[in-house]
């Protein structure tokens, strides 16, 4: 069939309108121009479609060619994708330096995102003869250490095994032909998939089990689910980029999809050059061995910026098809929703809010809904997740603009950001009075089956203790510290002891920079056993300024910086606390060493 | 083939330009613009058509009628011509010469939209600049290749700390060669001639290369102004393997222009009547800065924008310090004090501090200082505020003593001369000395075996009493 090709009759930025296009339809993929720039029909009438174009089109012209590719926006699937770094389209960045010996990025460039040469030991797990149905494990592969790449039968095709290969093989060979009902199917490593259509599951599932981040404030007070969503609004400079960093960097999830989406072209390079060199707590290998990068940074073409974040959801799809917990960080959603403006005022639609198309919340959802813990496609029920964590850039840190607003209707932790805290330099600057997460009730199930009932309790208490503290300070400011009375003011200390103590985290510490729950938890327990007994002691006569000068305070302050090897010794520090205290209290009878 | 004449302007809005019944135009792509008189003029492809081009007119559109004046569409792009001699010329806001001297002749010419930079080709900045100024070095230093705007408001003496750091600026590791690019978008003629004569008196002039579109420049000419300035600085970095520092100054009034010509367009407007693309637009002028693999130049870049009203919520801060590594913010509170420069340190950050300082870079002892020192000033102010609700009475011992260290840091580790150069040991000794108005049982971040090093030999001499140069004037 012969491709249709249709002229170019205007241009305007990243839009490109063109004629001759019947029997076009949406969203399939068109080269625009001699240079044949990649482009995607976003409108049709009659015979003219409007082309969101994916490349700088300056010095295109009308009456240039438009040819119709008969696909919708697809990337390639298959082993290599991970240690990766693609632009918006999926074309490989590293691969695009090496071909043109250029540090820029040219137009019209079209390289292939799977290495079309490197061959892969193909291990199979089906036989010839055997039924297999859509989502079948066909072989597995070793893609990395980490990474045990599962060849998945695609959706829609089904039969028995004819034959099945075992070897080395490039991403097109053919590795298996499937005996379908009417026709038989070659299988290839190499699969695609249009981006903007969710890959399909057999069952979804509601998250229960938490993704460990080694972040306490999000771990212990603000919790995230596989297979949740998590927005972390911010202004800039409250270190959005930096959690998004450390999820990346400490998330327990099995793949990390990392989508930089019109950011800082420097971060990307932070994470090319960092991840290598970092080890991943768990297995001791290079945390880029799980690692997918997409860079669309804020210079590179808006309309690519669009598709970056469909490009970045599908490969997490793809991994989580094989069974796998997949964590998705976008950095930042607010600059993909921009790109969305771009294109809509050009297209001159009829704008909603702050000139933003009325159709951003149902994208946002769709998008976020992409999320989820589900049971694969497959007989043998295995479950796969992924959890999507975006970056939110609100203006001037105004949460009431529509990007946030849609956002937070759709997603279930809020980790919002503080200015004020970001210049105490208090980092993570997540707020606590203002974050909440939905898993909260859930998660805590889970916790409390492995700490004795006793996280839930913990949780909530140094909550109320941190909202206490806000209203305390409120009286402060107003009447002077002289207003409280002694318990009050160790409850201010106590706050103080949370904030500092345990919320605030310094990613850049080499053991402070990641704790598992183990140590949380420990700490956690440690700062109100320490209140519990102040209180206590202080009932019984002992003195706030004795109490707050004790040596196991400096412990306390000290817990942080505990290897998560030596956790016992924070154990020991609950019976010091214990001791400590007791000897302030003036009675002769000692509670606290019986 | 000749370029055609076309006479058939048809539509004149503020700086656009409708052309009819054109052929063979394409995106982008530059026009000359015949007037009666003689005169021409140059303009850019906006949007084109089958049939029908925008063009947007860099001097303006007075005195363009729709029946004599002629428009030829060039069939290029506007570009730079460029060539070693460029060092030491002005030119401007089009890139014509200003100085009297002859027009460059071209070793190349570049597109002055350039292209993205390959994320995966770009180096890490991690080399430490020192600036001689205090509040940057010890507080919030720069590394080369780092963009970090100054976010100023009017009557606040951004000028002249724009010109410090380009006269003082050095990489500690040695000499290298050092250009500065300087682009001036719709500033006075004052201003511009401040700069001009500060270098030109220190002898930075022959290694600067000056854009000026001033004040009563056509406005639509700053989109093009600094597009020129960071195509020249690409080809000094990454041509001549040159240290180049961009100083681009206001890019409130470049803002502007874009809004005036999205205003004229009729576009869809975002926050406050600036178009929905500004992130885009600056974006890709900001991420101009960095470095490269296997070359050893860089682009700096301090880009200077006054803030309407000191609102740093207005898009133009706002945008810019989502895209840019950090901000210097200048305080009103401390210029009306008479402290020259008047960086307000907390609000203040430089992302790209903890890879440029430390051990073989600044000093060991840096980082942990320089949180200190944040801490210390953050709660000193903290409890001066408290002072003046309730009362000095109120504070603890602690709480004074922070106090007074909040006051004395202002005086002497923020206050310094227009002319003097600290270098990065003599800042962080600075801060020591400050560290000694706080109990040394507070200072809770720094390692103690820096305490003793540094701050114990401290405690026992008096401090030497800062030399204090004259507040700076400013209008």
């Amino acid at each position: 069939m012969a491709n249709i090709v249709g002229v170019i009759s205007r241009i305007s930025g990243p839009l490109v309108v063109a004629s001759g296009m019947s029997g076009t339809s949406m969203y399939e993929v068109v080269r625009v121009g001699e240079l044949g720039l990649v482009g995607e029909v976003i409108e049709l009438k009659g015979d003219t479609a409007s082309i969101q174009v994916y490349e700088e089109t300056s010095g295109l012209k009308p009456g240039e060619p438009v040819v119709a590719t008969g696909a919708p926006l697809s990337i390639e699937l298959g082993p290599g994708l991970i240690e990766q770094i693609y632009d918006g389209i999926q074309r490989p960045l590293n691969i695009i330096e090496s071909e043109t010996q250029s540090p820029y990025i040219p137009r019209g460039i079209t390289l292939p995102a799977l290495d079309r040469e490197k061959k892969w030991d193909f291990e199979p797990r089906v036989k010839a003869g055997e039924d297999v149905e859509p989502g079948a494990i066909l072989g597995v592969i070793r893609e990395t250490v980490l990474v045990e790449h599962r060849v998945i039968l695609p959706p829609g095709i089904s039969g028995k095994v004819k034959d099945i290969k075992s070897g080395t093989f490039t991403v097109e060979d053919v590795i298996t032909v499937i005996e379908g009902d009417d026709c038989a199917h070659e299988v290839r490593m190499l699969q695609r998939w249009p981006v903007r259509q969710p890959r399909p599951v057999a069952r979804r599932l509601p998250p229960v089990v938490p993704l460990l981040t080694g972040q306490r404030v999000i771990d212990t007070f603000f919790p995230i689910a596989r297979g949740g969503t998590a927005c972390v609004p911010g202004p800039f400079g409250s270190g959005k980029t930096v959690i998004q960093h450390q999820l990346a960097k400490w998330a327990d999830a099995e793949i990390v999809v990392y989508i930089g989406c019109g950011e800082r072209g420097n971060e990307m390079t932070d994470v090319l050059l960092e991840f290598p060199e970092l080890e991943d707590p768990r297995t001791g290998e290079p945390l880029m061995k799980r690692t997918i990068l997409i860079a669309n940074t804020s210079n590179m073409p808006v309309a690519a910026r669009e598709a970056s974040v469909y490009t970045g959801i599908t490969l997490a799809e793809y991994y989580r098809d094989m069974g796998y917990s997949v964590a998705l960080m976008a950095d930042s959603t607010s600059r993909w929703a921009e790109a969305l403006r771009e294109i809509s005022g050009r297209l001159e639609e009829m704008p909603g809010e702050e000139g933003y198309p009325a159709y951003l919340g149902t994208r946002l959802a769709s998008f976020y809904e992409r999320a989820g813990r589900a049971i694969c496609l497959g007989k043998d029920q295995r479950e796969g997740s992924i959890t999507v964590i975006g970056a939110v850039s609100p203006p001037g840190g105004d949460l009431s603009e529509p990007v946030s607003q849609n956002t937070l209707r759709v997603t279930k932790a809020f980790w919002g950001l503080d200015a004020n805290l970001a210049y105490q330099r208090h980092f993570p600057a997540i707020n606590w009075l203002d974050s909440y997460s939905l898993y909260v009730d859930r998660l805590g199930e889970y916790w409390d089956e492995r700490y004795d009932g006793e996280w839930s309790t913990l949780r909530t208490e140094a909550m109320s203790i941190l909202e206490d503290e806000d209203r305390l300070r409120e009286i402060v400011r107003l009447v002077g510290i002289d207003a409280l009375s002694k318990e009050e003011r160790l409850l201010l200390e106590t706050a103080k002891s949370l904030r500092e103590d345990f919320l605030h985290q310094n990613a850049f510490h080499e053991i402070d920079t990641y704790a598992s729950m183990d140590k949380q938890f420990r700490m956690l327990r440690n700062i109100l056993t320490f209140h519990h007994v102040a209180t206590e002691a202080l009932k019984r006569g002992a003195q706030l300024k004795d109490v707050t000068e004790l040596e196991v305070r400096d412990k306390i302050t000290r817990m942080r910086y505990i290897d998560e090897k030596e956790l016992e010794t924070l154990d020991a520090l609950e019976e010091e606390i214990k001791a400590q205290v007791g000897q302030l209290v003036p009675a002769e009878d000692d509670i606290y060493v019986a | 083939m000749l370029p055609k004449e076309y006479r058939t302007i048809n539509n004149l809005s503020g700086p656009l330009m409708m052309v009819e019944k054109v052929t063979d135009v394409r995106y982008d792509e530059l026009v000359e613009i015949e007037l009666s008189s003689g005169e021409k003029r140059r303009g850019r492809v906006l949007e084109v058509t089958s049939d029908m081009a925008l063009v947007q007119v860099f001097e303006g559109t007075t005195g363009i009628d729709v029946k004599t004046t002629k428009a030829t569409f060039l069939g290029k792009v506007l570009t730079l011509p460029v060539s070693r001699d460029i060092l030491g010329r002005a030119f401007n806001g089009r890139g014509d010469p200003i100085d009297g001297g002859v027009p460059i002749l071209p070793e190349k010419r570049l597109d002055v939209n350039g292209y993205p930079m390959n994320p995966y080709s770009r180096d890490y900045p991690s080399e430490f600049i020192q600036t001689g100024i205090s509040t940057i070095d010890g507080m919030n230093p720069l590394v080369r290749g780092q963009k970090l705007p100054v976010f100023s408001g009017s009557g606040m003496p951004h000028n002249n700390i724009a010109a410090q750091i380009a006269r003082q600026s050095t990489v500690l590791s040695g000499q290298e060669t050092f250009a500065v690019v300087f682009a001036a978008m719709g500033i006075t003629f004052e201003e511009a001639s401040f700069f001009m004569e500060d270098f030109r008196r220190t002898g930075a002039i022959e290694r600067t290369v000056m854009f000026l579109n001033l004040a009563d420049d056509p406005a639509i000419e700053r989109i093009m102004t600094p597009r020129l300035a960071l195509t020249c600085a690409e080809y000094l970095a990454f041509d001549l393997d040159m240290h180049v520092l961009v100083i681009l100054t206001d890019m409130t009034n470049y803002c502007e222009a874009l809004r005036e010509i999205s205003a004229a367009r009729k576009e869809v407007p975002g926050r406050r009547g600036y178009p929905g693309y500004l992130y885009t637009d600056l974006a890709t002028m900001y991420e101009r800065a960095g470095r490269l693999k296997g070359k050893s130049g860089s682009i700096t870049q301090i880009p200077i924008l006054s803030m309407p009203e000191d609102d740093k919520t207005h898009p133009i801060p706002d945008l810019t310090g989502y895209i840019t590594e950090g901000q210097i913010i200048l305080s009103r509170s401390l210029h009306r004090k008479g402290i020259y420069p008047p960086v307000d340190v907390l609000p203040s950050l430089s992302r790209l501090k903890d890879k440029g300082i430390g051990a073989g870079k600044t000093r060991e002892d840096h980082a942990d200082l320089l949180n200190q020192l944040f801490a210390a000033y953050a709660r000193g102010k903290e409890a001066k505020e408290l002072a003046t609700i309730l009362g000095e009475g109120a504070l603890t011992e602690e709480d004074k003593a922070f106090a007074a260290f909040s006051d004395a840091f202002e005086d002497k580790y923020v206050r310094q001369g227009e002319y003097e150069n600290r270098s990065i040991e003599e800042t962080l000794d600075l801060g020591w000395e400050l560290l000694t108005l706080i109990p040394t049982r507070e200072l809770k971040r720094v390692r103690d075996a820096y305490i003793e090093k540094y701050l114990k030999p401290k405690i026992k001499q008096d401090n030497e009493g800062e030399v204090k140069e004259a507040v700076a004037q400013n209008a």
